[in-house]
């Protein structure tokens, strides 16, 4: 992406560049010529000076005025006016430039990081296709603005449109990308009755949605607001910056007045060549007094730090979110949808003296009219076609299953306790997991079938998520759930958890990441975000996942996935961690050089030159430094 | 009410040195003058709101006379 620079920018550009070259040949013309009497000198030099420096000369008086003696520019009119005073003129002039090029260059760079991460949230819908109903009862459509959108309203989106607010598909088949949202670039294949989510593209049919909702509880509006609102959660690193810099100018110019002063009020008070000795020295002092590098490198590493998560579909409600969960050291994770589909799914069929096949066609079919979850996993596992015209009456035996009369035969589908009801000869399964039970009765006689395990799934990237957690340093992984102890033994077994709690109720959780934020570790908890928000909460950082469409998990989380994919966790503290690394890269860095600088200026061994590269030079590597957060790789 | 207002903030040393100065005021509540957002957010009392607002306009003139607060 090519960033084009404003008015304001091109501007000054072409007066630094103008400056330069003024700069250059008045100095070459300086050493030839250097018989040049001084006053000549001075009057050239001033010509860039005024180029450069008309504006801060300007604010530098305003500020006067205003009693503002602490202002970067007026310390920066000091610095220069003092150098022409001690007869080193193009050092007067490259101060002011310098101090120019910085601004320009700072001004360029959050400029670029704040247009790419502008792009990456280019999600903001700008319109709706409104479906109106005229009074002749004609259906029309009409363009109107997604805030005037009503609840349960049908709008139609084209293909290569935005779709401008959540809702269901009534009419169409269309594929949809998310990538806007979740980075997933796979575009998924909707059809009516699916939920489209507001910020994602319509890529290539027509569709007619109901509305869901008003567009400012939508997806879009709610991740555009949290998006444009983190920067104003601080980090602490943050903070330090701004008291720092709070105490370092002041300092750093008193510092400047007593070098200049009391030196020469002991070496010689009437000596000239004394004064102006200690007075450059002194100058050295204010061209560093600017903490523009370390104020602004640090929020940048943060805001392109956000801005580069948020591109993988991680959304970090503030810097600070960031900066904590660079320390985490524990994970705790909730199993239901977090590391499991949280749907029910066939693990594994065991018949008794039947085909598996014929197992799963009787138990498919008593099955057939009933919407429990664990019923449709098995409805789903039968491929071929279930043909209800063979199913009888179905009975539902509350707690214990259903009796279902298939081909003129009574059949028994369910627990243990139905198995026993009706006498058939059952056994325990040596796996873990729902088992479902069949028994036929017939003639008065039952006959036990075998059974199905069926098993909440396990996310085929669940394993692959606490490997990575591993890599980056998480000590601890931990799930939490309300199932029974062998089926989280078997799945954090799976996955290989360093802990789970079992059976515990929902204010369980919250004690369980209570008891382990009590032994000092920074606690992260994962959750789907639907019924953990006191979980969320109670953590040191809350991760909602699989938020697209769900408002709450936006609502109570610290940072929130768009998809259900946990292997975004461990990129999520990659990203945390190289962020704040180069936080603290940035700080010791340039605090270093203005250190080296101050220290090396009050001996005189460092001159005017090297005091302005070093300003400006430490501010344009802290940028591009913090730049580089933008970029997080998928390597470890 | 809190309210962002865009202001084209110079450096950021221009856009802290503006927060401290409107923070200042016992009326406001919370100000965050944000140099990578280009955004002012000041929280006051609705009663004394407009003042606070003109105030900080003010603020921002006098603070660093390059920079305008646009309401």
């Amino acid at each position: 992406m090519k960033y084009k620079m404003t008015r304001k920018q091109k501007k000054m550009l072409r007066r630094i560049l103008i400056t330069a070259s003024l700069l250059v040949v008045f100095t070459i013309i300086k050493v030839i010529f250097s018989q040049i009497p001084w006053p000549v000198l001075l009057v050239m030099f001033l010509i860039p000076y005024v180029i450069i420096g008309y504006d801060v000369i300007r604010t530098a008086a305003i500020n006067i005025i205003h009693g503002q003696l602490l202002d970067e520019k007026f310390l920066m009119a000091i610095a220069s006016i003092g150098a022409f005073a001690t007869g080193e003129f193009p050092e007067a002039v490259a101060v002011i430039l310098f101090f120019q090029v910085g601004e320009l260059f700072q001004s360029i760079a959050v400029g670029r990081t704040r247009k790419s991460v502008a792009a990456l949230m280019d999600i903001r819908p700008d319109y709706a296709n409104l479906i109106v109903t005229g009074e002749d009862g004609q259906e029309n459509e009409e363009t109107v603005s997604p805030e005037e959108v009503a609840v349960g309203s049908i709008i139609v989106i084209k293909p290569g449109e935005k779709i401008p607010l959540d809702g269901i598909i009534t009419e169409g088949n269309t594929s949809v990308n998310t990538s806007a949202l979740t980075g997933e670039s796979l575009p998924q294949d909707m059809v009516p009755g699916d939920k489209v989510i507001s910020g994602t593209l319509n890529l290539t049919g027509v569709c007619k949605v109901r509305t869901s909702g008003v567009y400012s509880e939508s997806t879009v509006a709610r991740i555009l607001e949290l998006v444009e609102n983190s920067s104003e959660n601080k980090a602490q690193a943050e903070n330090f910056i701004t008291r720092f810099a709070h105490w370092y100018t002041p300092v750093v110019v008193i510092a400047a007045l007593l070098l200049a002063v009391v030196p020469p009020l002991f070496l010689g008070i009437t000596n000239g060549e004394v004064w102006s000795t200690w007075v450059g020295r002194a100058l050295v002092f204010l061209v560093v007094s600017c903490p523009c590098a370390l104020v602004v490198s640090v929020p940048l590493s943060f805001f392109s730090g956000i801005g580069g998560a948020s591109r993988e579909g991680i959304l970090i409600k503030g810097a600070n979110y960031l900066e904590e969960l660079s320390k985490a050291d524990t994970v705790v994770f909730d199993k239901t949808g977090t590391l499991t589909k949280g749907s029910f799914a066939v693990d594994d069929i065991h018949p008794n003296e039947i085909t598996s096949a014929d197992l799963l066609d009787i138990a498919a079919l008593a099955e057939s009219y009933s919407s429990h979850p664990i019923a449709v996993s098995v409805i789903q596992a039968h491929h071929g076609h279930l043909d209800k015209n063979r199913v009888g009456d179905v009975r539902e035996i509350a707690g214990k299953g259903v009796c279902a009369v298939i081909d003129g035969d009574d059949y028994y589908v369910g627990n243990g306790p139905l198995m026993d009801e009706v006498g058939a000869a059952w056994h325990e399964c040596h796996l873990t997991g729902t088992i479902i039970h069949v028994a036929k009765v017939a003639g008065g006689k039952s006959e036990y079938l075998g059974h199905i395990i069926v098993n909440d799934e396990i996310k085929t990237e669940s394993a692959k998520a606490i490997e990575d957690l591993g890599k980056v340093g998480i000590t601890r992984t931990v799930m939490l759930t309300g199932d029974k102890e062998e089926i989280a033994k078997t799945v954090a077994g799976k996955i290989k958890l360093t802990d789970y709690f079992a059976q515990l109720l929902p204010a369980d959780k919250v004690e369980r990441v209570k008891e382990l934020m009590a032994k000092g570790a920074k606690t992260v908890f994962v959750g789907d975000g639907i019924n953990d928000a006191p979980v969320l909460a109670t953590a040191d950082i809350g991760i909602a996942m699989g938020a697209m469409g769900s408002d709450a998990a936006i609502e109570s989380a610290d940072i929130v996935l768009m998809d259900d994919n946990p292997v975004k966790i461990a990129k999520a503290v990659r990203i945390s961690r190289k962020t704040m690394m180069i936080v603290k890269e940035n700080i010791i860095f340039s605090l270093g050089v203005k250190g080296v600088i101050l220290i090396l200026g009050a001996l005189g061994i460092a001159n005017m030159w090297l005091a302005v590269f070093g300003d400006v030079g430490v501010l344009i590597l802290a940028i591009v430094n913090s730049l580089r957060c933008f970029r997080i790789s998928d390597k470890n | 009410m809190k309210k962002s207002y865009e202001a084209e903030l110079d450096c950021a040393n221009c856009a802290r040195k503006i927060q401290e100065a409107i923070q200042k005021d016992p009326r406001v509540k919370f100000c965050s003058a944000n140099f990578i957002a280009q955004k002012i957010t000041i929280e006051a009392d609705d009663d004394v709101f407009d003042d606070v607002v003109k105030m900080a306009v003010e603020c921002v003139k006098k603070v660093d006379p390059d920079c305008e607060m646009i309401i």
